[in-house]
């Protein structure tokens, strides 16, 4: 027998009251048994259900009673007929007896495995306990409940009860509800059991963990409080993510004939040197490079372990603060529960003691973790109290890794007072708000709380195993889309939505959005929906085209800049995008790239002449349409830049001659003041010293500045 | 395998069908810092006497040297320059006066940074007032303009890499708000007017140019004399405009600090409220944990970064074949096939980004609600204008009713249950500590929530529970052992800076292994304060008992676990059974394998030697043991 075989019978509820729940019911079994297939092979499963019309089972047989009860099932290794069972359950006509069918299961495990396998046999119930047990031939229905948790207990058998009242069909009496809940409840302070109540579909697909994962400790040793002062602690998980299944890739180069094929892709990686590509590098030759910068540093396993960081195993506290100190949203990861060392009552008392005032006191400890030796980091995290509900269990801590100073990235947000008005909501728009967020209420106290974690199951998940066993049958089958129970964890409840029509209706009419008028339009259509899904109509559809052809063709014409910061940012990555294009016009907003540019081409000796050409023209250009000398600082830095550009490309007569052209049109008229620029910047003619073409040397270059300042 | 660093701060999820909606980034960031070095920037700033006589110019550069320090860390690839204005002597390309770019050798000006450039920079400023000199570059009467320079020498520095994914900025540190103060008339308003024009020009060319003013209390440093003018603030942005007057040159330091880095969205999404009614979300990951950097192979021989080719292999034939087109997963004893396709639409079970569920108070939001590191959101009116108001209103709200919203997040790998719960605004002298928005945290599903708590149930005792008496004492120690001003995240992480120390040291060809403070220890001398140590000793008293460590030594004796009694119980039948073998013999004559497993584990159970193993391996083992 397997270490870990575990043996479930499963007891189900199929009377009338529970038909409109029966096909929820027939998903979660079905599910239980397909990972069971998946991850716990050799487990073995059982089914009995109560509310029958027939009776079939062994204890009828023996000693009479027991009656609508059927064993579907006996228990055996699970395997695929199980499911198709589980999948068309009968309907029954009667309301069954729930204490009945315990009585069975338990019956039924007993003769199985006798005193074996203790701890690994479970009874699983899924009832809603709606309509009166039986009265007992002797005693009270509280002793045959103690009989029979004694009994249970004897063989270490767990018992989960999954009371499901929703919407209830039928004639409800709560005394005999009020009744059933205490009876179910005395099992749980009598043995190994756990009751819970779900109301909606949704949370009864998850209220039976599906996948038995037995828990491992990730710490077993002491909680130091000091040197002085230790507490025994075992640490376990407390929250992990399930994940998607990996698969396995698929080969199909086995020939068909092959029955013991595996079918399966191994990867293989091989290391090649740089220089050489051909040459495979052996493992043993290969050595681990950390980076560092643009650096790779070589460390051998060996010298790293030498050096590296190597804290001692131990949890130590730092100590306390006030639980406000700490914010929900630092925690980093997933989390743990610190436990007291099981039976160590000195342990459960200390731990009590702390989680007591902590609670009370509204603090939380702070710890330093180092689960296992040889670990090559410390954890910091936040210890929170947990006060356990429950009278056999014993109190315990919540732990949460906080973040360490590397982890965090300060970045600076806008208030939202210092928005203007129009962004801030006015009072009526608040009042539609509040009134919004009041209404759709998920944990109304009337009713249970809806998708509370606990009770939620992956819908991810849960399409993939339906979705294989599907393909089991029809390997060409399609994906099935989300049913009902599922789409309430992924979409807003029809139910809330209709009860709060008004409460919606006023927040859409209080608030106006529209497109953005300024903006140019994102590089992607953020907002449309996947294409296969266009069931809701989005508020904008964002026009694309636009935008790429603006990017296209703004090489070197983007002609003005937005007014507002935030078409600025657009605008700057536009041009920003842009200049790696061959440029052949020397554009009005980066003059000075584009002639620099345009003069480096080098695909035609016309370019050089046409970039100085076309500067000079800009030049000009500017000047003629200035106002008041706003292009002045523009049409200098042109002018600076056609000089270093003609020195560069020995072009000095080029330039000298359209200064000798600027002086003269800036004499005459008021753009004298930029030619009082000129002098200032004391931009000269090119020299023979300069361009060997040039037919004005040092002292010529410098006096045509000085003779222009005189002369006016 | 070489990990993007860039990842490192994006979420945690591997985008493969989402790619379509991840917005465009860029990849790389050139960064030009740009110091003032003029005589006021070394101005001993000891106001109050209880100061360090600190420098501004020292706060400038010892920011930057850990911006450096983080920059090699987490974003290498990005590039950097650093640039001093007001200098005595030069150098710099264009060879302008008063600029003077920090060169380490083996580096361009502008580049990575290496473990060089961050020792060099280190030590920089002890040389610095000998070797480069301060002085105002900008005096009347001289034509000298040194911030027209320098934005000159930056934009020049920042022409490198016209490729579409480089983000480009020159982060400016000065104390002087009214640079060209000493000039009058015509020569001012020109020099004003020239340098604007370069900065606007370096801005219209997409390099944006930020301002890090450094100033005190008592001389507000005015951003509308001049700055505004030059890093294109207008209007409401003025008064927006962050002032880093500080209090106290450390909070002058944080500030820095938080503004070194730009600010980078993770993604834009959109809220789905109802009725078709959706928002525009930003979302950015404040808080992700930085982990040493991704291995490179290299061949230990030349030291050369190895090229790892991926092959797939049929494992039934060894043929060599092309990416796998389909993937399939055991099921009922047969292969159930599936295809990429069917596998993304099994995870598409919704449409959109974030989807609203409704609301729910606080106190339903345990403890153990946690996954991931939570994912920060912020509006924005970009494409759909309102937005941000009702993303105001709903967060108000929230905050008022004590409420947080449950959504279904879709734009990811892992679809997920979130909660957003509403952030107000906290600041403090030192800037803003908790910027307003929602925090959205991933909640579990059922399957992956434990219950280990109840795994020890114990049926028959109810588990004990401390008193009254003993929470007080609990209470009393709680009070002693207050950490007053504990802040998350105020610790570096010890393995993390040991790392790169290391790599450092290595780096640079270091022989002695630099040492690292472990922060995170705890005050041991802080405990053994007395009234510490009294508090701890009557909680132990209480909960314990007097003779605690007495009884605990000697159940430590004379109580071993019911696993180590089994364990002594086999090593002595083992012993004995063990000693009816004539084993030598037994060995010699190669008689083992005539023994049966169960028998030959009597040997190495008796001696200590490990029992595990096929019978071969157990044979050689007792013969190895026994030197044969």
């Amino acid at each position: 027998m397997a270490r870990n075989k575990e043996a479930v019978v499963l007891l189900l509820d199929v009377g009338p009251a529970m038909h409109n729940l029966l096909p929820d019911v027939e998903k979660l079994c079905s599910m239980l048994v397909q990972k069971k297939l998946i991850y716990n092979k050799s487990d073995e499963v059982g089914v009995v259900l109560f509310g029958t019309e027939d009776t079939e089972n062994e204890l009828m047989k023996e000693v009479g009673g027991y009656e609508h009860i059927v064993v579907l099932r006996n228990i055996k290794v699970v395997d695929g007929d199980i499911i198709e069972s589980l999948q068309k359950l009968p309907r029954g006509t009667v309301f069954g007896d729930f204490l009945d069918a315990i009585v069975v299961g338990m019956d039924m495990l007993i003769k199985k495995y006798g005193p074996t396998n203790k701890g690994k046999q479970r009874l699983c119930l899924i009832t809603n306990a709606q309509y009166p047990i039986k009265e007992p031939y002797e005693g009270t229905k509280e002793d045959q409940i103690d009989t029979i948790s004694a009994e249970m207990k004897g063989h270490r058998m767990k018992l989960d009860c999954i009371i499901v009242r929703g919407k209830t069909t039928g004639v409800t009496n709560q005394r005999i509800i009020d009744e059933n809940d205490l009876l179910l409840d005395r099992f749980s302070k009598k043995t190994l059991a756990k009751v819970v109540h779900v109301e909606s579909p949704t949370s009864l697909l998850g209220a039976l963990r599906t996948r038995n994962i037995s828990p491992v400790t990730v710490f077993r040793g002491d909680l130091e409080l000091s040197p002085l002062m230790k507490i025994k602690v075992w640490v376990y998980k407390k929250t992990s993510e399930e994940k998607f299944p990996t698969l396995k890739k698929y080969s199909d180069k086995a020939p068909p004939t092959d029955k013991f094929a595996t079918h399966e892709l191994k990867v293989d990686f091989e290391y090649k040197s740089l220089e050489n590509p051909n040459k495979v590098v052996p493992p043993e030759q290969r050595i681990k490079g950390y980076r560092y910068g643009p650096q790779v540093v070589p460390i051998s396993s060996a010298e790293w372990e030498a050096v590296k960081f190597k804290p001692e195993k131990s949890v130590k506290l730092l100590g306390f603060t006030n639980a406000s100190n700490i914010m929900r949203h630092y925690y980093m990861k997933d989390v743990h529960v610190f436990i007291p060392e099981p039976g160590n009552s000195k342990a459960i008392l200390a731990v009590s003691a702390m989680v007591r005032a902590m609670k009370e006191m509204n603090k939380v400890a702070i710890l330093r973790c180092v689960w296992r030796n040889g670990q090559g980091s410390v954890v910091i995290g936040v210890l929170t109290p947990n006060v356990s509900s429950l009278d056999n269990i014993p109190d315990s801590f919540y732990f949460n890794v906080l973040p360490f100073a590397e982890d965090v990235r300060e970045f600076q947000f806008p208030s939202f007072h210092n928005f203007p008005p129009s962004w801030r909501p006015n009072e009526r728009q608040q009042e539609a708000a509040d009134n919004l967020v009041r209404m759709l209420d998920l944990a109304p106290s009337s009713k249970e709380e809806a998708l509370p974690p606990e009770f939620t199951p992956n819908p991810v998940l849960e399409r993939f195993y339906q979705f294989l066993e599907l393909k089991s049958k029809q390997p060409d089958a399609n994906v099935p889309p989300l049913d009902g129970p599922l789409k309430r964890i992924t979409e807003l409840d029809p139910e809330i939505l209709s009860q709060n029509k008004s409460v919606i209706a006023d927040f859409c009419k209080q608030f106006e959005l529209k497109e953005n008028p300024k903006k140019k339009k994102s590089s992607r259509p953020l907002w449309r929906e996947k294409p296969s899904a266009s069931n809701e109509g989005e508020v904008v559809e964002a026009d694309v085209s636009d935008i790429h052809s603006a990017k296209n063709s703004s090489t070197t014409k983007v002609e003005k800049n937005g007014d507002s910061t935030t078409v600025r940012d657009f605008v700057t990555m536009l041009v920003k995008n842009s200049p790696a294009m061959e440029v052949e016009k020397i554009g009005n907003s980066t003059p000075v790239q584009d002639f620099e540019t345009m003069i480096a081409r080098r695909d035609s000796s016309e370019w050089v002449n046409k970039a100085i050409r076309d500067m000079k023209n800009l030049i000009w250009d500017l000047l003629e349409n200035s106002y008041q000398g706003d292009t002045y600082d523009k049409a200098m830095e042109c002018l600076v830049a056609l000089r270093r550009g003609c020195v560069l490309e020995q072009e000095p007569k080029e330039f000298n001659q359209f200064m000798h052209y600027l002086y003269k049109k800036c004499k005459k008229t008021d753009l004298i003041s930029f030619w009082e620029l000129v002098i200032f910047k004391h931009i000269t003619l090119i020299s023979k010293k300069e361009a060997i073409d040039s037919d004005v040397d040092d002292d010529e270059a410098e006096a045509f500045l000085v003779k222009s300042e005189a002369d006016n | 395998m070489d990990l993007d660093p860039e990842e490192l701060f994006r979420d945690d999820e591997d985008d493969l069908d989402n790619d379509l909606y991840q917005e465009r980034e860029f990849t790389k960031e050139f960064v030009v810092y740009l110091v003032d070095a003029s005589p006021k920037m070394f101005c001993p700033s000891g106001k109050s006497e209880n100061e360090k006589n600190e420098t501004l110019f020292h706060v400038a550069v010892s920011s930057i040297l850990q911006s450096l320090k983080t920059q090699i860390i987490n974003r290498s690839s990005d590039e950097v320059a650093i640039c001093f204005f007001n200098t005595r002597e030069k150098r710099n390309m264009q060879n302008l006066n008063g600029v003077f770019v920090f060169m380490v050798p083996e580096r361009e000006y502008l580049d990575r940074p290496t473990a060089r450039l961050i020792k060099d920079f280190s030590h920089f400023e002890e040389t610095f007032l000998n070797e480069i000199g301060s002085q105002y570059g900008i005096i009347s009467g001289s034509r000298e303009n040194s911030l027209y320079n320098a934005l000159w020498v930056a934009q020049a520095l920042l022409r490198k890499g016209s490729s579409k994914n480089v983000d480009k900025r020159m982060l400016l540190f000065t104390n002087e708000d009214d640079p060209f103060g000493s000039i009058k008339g015509t020569a001012k308003a020109d020099m004003m007017r020239t340098t604007l024009q370069r900065a606007k020009d370096a801005r219209d060319l997409g390099i944006s140019i930020e301002l890090l003013p450094l100033s005190r209390t008592d001389e507000e440093f005015n951003i509308s004399l001049f700055y505004a003018d030059l890093i294109g603030l207008e209007g409401e942005d003025i008064s927006q405009f962050i002032s880093l007057a500080g209090e106290k040159l450390e909070d002058m330091t944080t500030q820095l600090r938080k503004r070194m880095f730009r600010k980078r969205k993770v993604r834009r999404i959109t809220f789905s409220i109802a009725n078709g009614l959706s928002i525009e979300l930003n979302t950015y990951a404040l808080l992700r944990p930085t982990l040493p950097g991704a291995i490179t192979w290299l061949d230990s021989v030349t030291n050369l970064p190895l090229k790892s080719e991926r092959s797939f292999i049929c494992a039934d034939t060894g043929a060599l074949v092309q990416e796998p087109a389909k993937y399939f997963h055991p099921y009922k004893s047969e292969n159930i096939l599936l295809s990429m396709d069917e596998l993304s639409e099994i995870k598409r079970v919704s449409t959109g980004h974030l989807r609203l569920l409704g609301f729910k108070p606080l106190s339903c939001l345990k403890d153990y609600h946690n996954l991931r590191p939570s994912t920060f959101v912020y509006p924005s009116d970009e494409e759909i204008v309102g937005s941000t108001c009702i993303f105001i209103a709903l967060h108000t709200s929230m905050l008022r009713l004590r409420r947080f919203a449950v959504a279904f997040y879709v734009a990811s790998a892992h679809p997920q249950l979130v909660a957003l719960i509403a952030q107000e605004e906290i600041t403090c002298s030192n800037g803003q500590v908790e910027p307003p928005g929602m925090h959205m945290i991933y909640l579990p599903y059922s399957d992956d929530i434990r219950h280990a708590e109840e795994v020890h149930m114990d049926v028959d005792a109810t588990t004990p529970r401390a008193t009254d008496d003993q929470i007080k004492m609990a209470v009393a120690l709680l009070k002693r052992v207050d950490l007053k001003d504990f802040s998350v995240c105020q610790f570096a992480n010890p393995g993390l800076q040991r790392h790169y120390a290391i790599l450092q040291a290595l780096a640079l060809g270091e022989d002695e292994m630099p040492e690292t403070k472990d922060e995170t220890v705890p005050d041991e001398e802080g405990m053994s304060r007395p009234a510490i140590v009294n508090a701890l000793e009557e909680f132990k008293v209480s909960v314990y008992g007097e003779n605690h460590d007495q009884e605990e030594a000697e159940t430590g004796k004379s109580l071993p676990t019911e696993a180590s009694k089994k364990r002594k119980a086999i090593t002595e039948t083992a012993i004995q059974e063990s000693s009816r073998y004539n084993w030598d013999d037994l060995a010699d004559n190669g008689k083992l394998k005539d023994l049966t497993v169960v028998e030959l584990k009597y040997y190495l159970a008796a001696q200590n030697l490990p029992v595990t193993g096929k019978k071969e391996v157990l044979i050689s083992r007792i013969l190895t043991h026994m030197g044969k």
